[in-house]
């Protein structure tokens, strides 16, 4: 590393172990970029850390132990501050949000309060079998499912995700298809995510999105809508994963350096509000996952009389570089 | 431990134009478009060129590819059974010059 560049450089919060890279800020400033929030469209609700699983690319370090999981209370003030604002998207997220007994009543207020409501799935969680009026209830509110499908081979799905979630997913992939989900013609809308399954970037969407859905109609004859891929986040579990298997320094450097400027203006943090189990409020789920509260101070959802004002400045840290790496992260 | 082959080697292929730039700007212009999309998709390509680095041995290429197949949707299987086809062709190719050992002996033996 160039010397004199190194005197610049700051703490970027990722330890001692970590290479030093530019700080998220000053990379912005270099580019004469100010990151702020434009008019919120988008409440994203985190239901909580328990989960069936624990993937190793996990932001959050969610999993079966974790005890943090939205009560009724905080439910109730999360419906009530939706009532208050007119929200375009509701995208309800976790851990894994079928774990949580008070998601059925969630979604039932809601489903008056915005024209689109998304569910983020594990799949394995939705199709174990002791929540199956979940695929009925979701048919009936016309709920969008976003459903975790990282890859279309069983090794690397499951080195990710667990032993036994590649077949679990196929399975509720297809069940989700029998109600009509994904097919052609209907308004249920299937969606599929695929992170990477390793320390490196994800694959062009378009491309991806062309061969998965060759290849699950041709195996398995399972139908979807779009597919995302998405960066994993240097948090959490992944980020103790990365450090761990030796990949901490290069991955934040491929993020770092794949920087680009005309990125910033569409990330998610810019139309998004995010809500953690406890009611607390971020300009995103990876700002949760960090520690960095929306506004640099922690306010409750019920003390919010509207959605956050647009042009107010948003929280950022070195793992933003996620989100503005090549085609962004929307 | 000194080696010929170093992996931060890699990045400064680049410096291979310093003295003769225009060769260079030619190559690595031809090097870039054979590998956007074509008939066959980047996928496909990374695929080949990883293939092909096992049979020319190269390490840069080998790590390069490796890292490209992934980033481009592969799996380990695929690259695995890629590798596969390219040691088929190379011992093929090997095996089938017995036929010009067994023409020759043909010619000389009684």
């Amino acid at each position: 590393m160039d010397p004199a560049k190194s005197s610049e450089i700051t703490n970027t919060g990722y330890g001692k172990e970590s290479m030093a890279i530019e700080p998220f800020r000053q990379t912005l400033a270099t580019h004469s970029l100010k990151l702020e929030r434009d008019q919120t469209t988008t409440l994203q609700i985190n239901m909580g850390l328990l989960c069936n699983q624990t993937c190793r690319h996990c932001h959050l370090d969610a999993g079966p132990g974790r005890k943090e999981n939205m009560n009724s209370e905080t439910a109730d003030q999360i419906a009530d501050y939706a009532k208050r604002c007119s929200f375009e998207v509701i995208d309800i997220t976790g851990g894994a949000p079928e774990l949580n007994h008070n998601l059925s009543g969630l979604i039932e207020r809601f489903s008056s309060l915005a024209p689109r409501i998304m569910i983020r799935s594990n799949l394995s969680a939705l199709n174990d079998g002791k929540r199956d009026h979940l695929f009925d209830l979701f048919k009936e509110y016309g709920m969008v499912i976003v459903a975790s499908f990282p890859s279309l081979n069983q090794a690397q799905t499951e080195s990710q995700r667990g032993t036994g979630v590649f077949s679990m997913s196929i399975a509720a992939l297809k069940k989700l298809n029998k109600l009509g989900y994904g097919a052609d013609g209907s308004d249920l809308e299937l969606n599929l995510v695929s992170n990477p399954t390793g320390a490196f970037l994800p694959s062009s969407q378009s491309e991806t999105e062309k061969r998965f859905r060759q290849v699950l109609s041709k195996k398995w004859g399972i139908v979807f809508n779009n597919l995302f891929t998405f960066a994993n986040v240097p948090l959490g579990r992944f980020r103790d994963w990365l450090l761990k298997s030796g990949n901490l320094d290069k991955y934040i450097e491929k993020l770092s350096s794949g920087f680009n400027p005309c990125a910033v203006e569409g990330v998610m943090c810019r139309t998004m509000v995010s809500v953690s189990w406890d009611g607390y409020l971020y300009d995103c789920d990876f700002n949760l996952a960090r520690g960095l509260p929306m506004g640099g101070r922690k306010i409750h959802v019920s003390e919010m009389a509207g959605p956050p004002e647009s042009g107010s400045p948003i929280a950022v840290a070195d793992h933003c570089y996620t989100c503005t790496a090549g085609t962004g992260f929307t | 431990m000194e080696t010929y082959y170093k992996p931060e080697d890699l990045p400064k292929f680049e410096e291979i134009g310093k003295e003769a730039p225009d060769l260079a700007d030619k190559f690595f212009d031809y090097y870039g478009a054979v590998f956007c999309e074509g008939e066959l998709t980047e996928r496909e390509k990374s695929l080949i060129a990883l293939a092909v680095a096992h049979t020319i041995q190269c390490p840069y290429c080998i790590d390069a590819f490796t890292q490209s197949c992934l980033e481009k949707g592969s799996n380990v299987a695929e690259m695995t059974e890629a590798i596969h086809v390219v040691t088929a062709i190379r011992g093929g190719a090997s095996l089938v010059h017995g036929i010009q050992m067994r023409n020759i002996a043909e010619k000389l033996s009684m």
